[in-house]
């Protein structure tokens, strides 16, 4: 087990998603820089299906009841075990009554901690992604005791990943075009790819508010379907970028979509920090 | 089988959205559930996700397209051919509402509104047959087709930060069932005590696109007496096949 001694500013539960039951309008949900998830499974060997822990701006202190081994990727939270600061991208053995704490942001936003067989809390519509109305706790608490597999021998998983982290300081996000592209003017597709965006205080799992404006006379459009990484057009003239926790459905004009990586990358972003949107081919 | 021009789109890496003329109607959606069903029948080589709405569907597929217009002439002799699919069959289900004003907290200024007795109201809107269009918005929330003019009403300048499971209300020209408590924007007429989302069973929402329903009134006795058997899962909910 591990158990929380401290939850953190944000800190849930997420594996790769819960992509079976879209259409019933449950959203996907799963890590928001699902490369740094997958990476700190890969560390341990572990099955990327694996539920880790997915950690935002101030990081939990947890401890461990039993033996494991653990690895973390994705945002520097400055990690420390047992009051020693560790590596991220590591593997990390962990024995019994030790204790894991997070200090300052360094870079990025969020980081993923994976412990060996992943955690086992509750699979709901098979994914254990916590979201609200779908599994009975959406956040971290304090006390919370957190099923994992004990390791009974020490582990010797030592696979060095030399990962490239520069990602999360990369301004530029890749977008191809939305489904109603093609109703933009010249202007506005200028100053869509003109203009540095601000990420807005506005910015969570389920979406990214851009507070720089674009002048809009697009009508909203029948409802239709949405994904992880679509940019909204709003009457108001904001550009909504869609997240992991998204709606299925939406009625605004979809003029962007993000590639897989600058969702990713976009999730490692904050109040304040400026993207660029960069059109692929 | 097609008397309408698809347009076929790229969005993003991993998915193909196949669009219908912009309208709504019960025309294009029987056009969308054919074609979704005849996708959802064909053994794809890659794992798919698929979803409807109005007028689209939109096809996920588990990896990168490397070759959109190679995607796109397979999707399309899967939609042209005439393979005999086994058609779906629909449900109609009855569902109980309760549009007592402790519930219906926005009956009266729809009635002021749109200069209708509550009563007349409460007609109208149980005795139209609502086709589900598709789910979105939040788990188990139902795009229902076909409320009365007479009932249109637009939605709330301000959203209420907490609208109660079940709620049954009236957006603009839609109206609808939430099936989760959640903040919304829409009039308020009345109360479900069914659960539209079951999160621990296999199938959690009984509906599915291209179902039928219709709200039936229901005393306020009667919805505590349902939302009894409810719990203590007794209580059959009525419903009746008929082919697609």
């Amino acid at each position: 087990m591990v158990r929380v001694l401290h939850p953190g500013f944000y800190t849930s539960i997420q594996d790769l998603g819960r992509k079976d039951y879209q259409h019933l309008g449950v959203p996907i949900s799963g890590a928001m820089d699902l490369e740094a998830a997958k990476l700190a499974n890969a560390i341990l060997d572990n099955n990327e299906h694996c539920a880790v822990l997915e950690m935002t701006m101030v990081g939990p202190k947890l401890e461990f009841t039993c033996n494991s081994t653990v690895s973390v990727t994705g945002a520097n939270l400055s990690p420390t075990l047992n009051g020693v600061r560790i590596n991220n991208y590591l593997a990390i053995n962990v024995n019994k009554g030790d204790v894991i704490e997070f200090g300052s942001l360094t870079k990025g936003l969020r980081s993923y901690l994976a412990v060996s067989s992943g955690f086992q809390t509750a699979l709901v519509l098979n994914s254990r992604s916590m979201y609200k109305g779908i599994t009975q706790t959406t956040l971290l608490q304090k006390g919370d005791m957190l099923t994992i597999e004990p390791e009974s021998f020490i582990s010797n998983k030592n696979a060095t990943i030399r990962p490239n982290t520069d990602y999360m300081e990369n301004h530029k996000i890749q977008v191809y075009k939305g489904p109603e592209f093609y109703k933009l003017n010249e202007i506005q597709i200028s100053s869509l790819f003109d203009k540095d965006f601000t990420i807005a205080k506005e910015n969570n799992r389920m979406a990214y508010q851009l507070n720089e404006l674009i002048e809009n006379n697009l009508k909203d459009i029948i409802t239709s379907l949405v994904l992880p990484g679509t940019v909204q057009l709003t009457p108001s003239g904001k550009l909504i970028v869609l997240m992991r926790d998204c709606q299925t459905t939406g009625g605004y004009p979809r003029v962007l979509q993000l590639s897989e990586i600058s969702i990713n990358n976009l999730a490692q972003k904050f109040v304040g920090n400026k993207i660029k949107f960069r059109l692929m081919s | 089988m097609n008397e309408f021009e698809l347009k076929y789109k790229p969005f993003g890496e991993r998915s193909i959205l196949i669009e219908w003329p912009k309208i709504i109607s019960e025309k294009v959606l029987e056009s969308v559930l054919l074609c979704k069903d005849k996708l959802e029948n064909y053994k794809f080589k890659e794992r798919v996700y698929i979803k409807s709405a109005y007028n689209s569907i939109l096809i996920t597929y588990d990896v990168t397209i490397n070759n959109f217009y190679g995607k796109v002439l397979t999707l399309k002799d899967i939609l042209y051919t005439n393979f005999a699919t086994k058609k779906s069959s629909y449900k109609f289900w009855k569902i109980p509402v309760c549009y007592d004003f402790d519930f219906g907290i926005d009956l009266e200024e729809v009635s002021k509104n749109n200069g209708i007795e509550i009563p007349e109201i409460i007609r109208l809107h149980s005795s139209t047959i609502y086709r589900i269009y598709f789910l979105g918005f939040l788990p188990g929330f139902l795009y229902l087709g076909g409320l009365d003019n007479r009932l249109h009403f637009s939605r709330k300048n301000t959203p209420r930060l907490k609208v109660k499971k079940g709620s049954v209300a009236i957006g603009g020209s839609q109206t609808g069932i939430y099936p989760t408590e959640s903040p919304g924007g829409w009039n308020i007429i009345g109360k479900t005590p069914i659960d539209f989302f079951y999160v621990y069973d296999e199938n959690p929402c009984f509906a599915q696109a291209g179902d039928k329903i219709q709200f039936i009134s229901v005393t306020k006795m009667e919805y505590e007496q349902i939302a009894k058997s409810i719990e203590s899962k007794t209580y059959v909910m009525e419903s009746e096949v008929f082919d697609g």
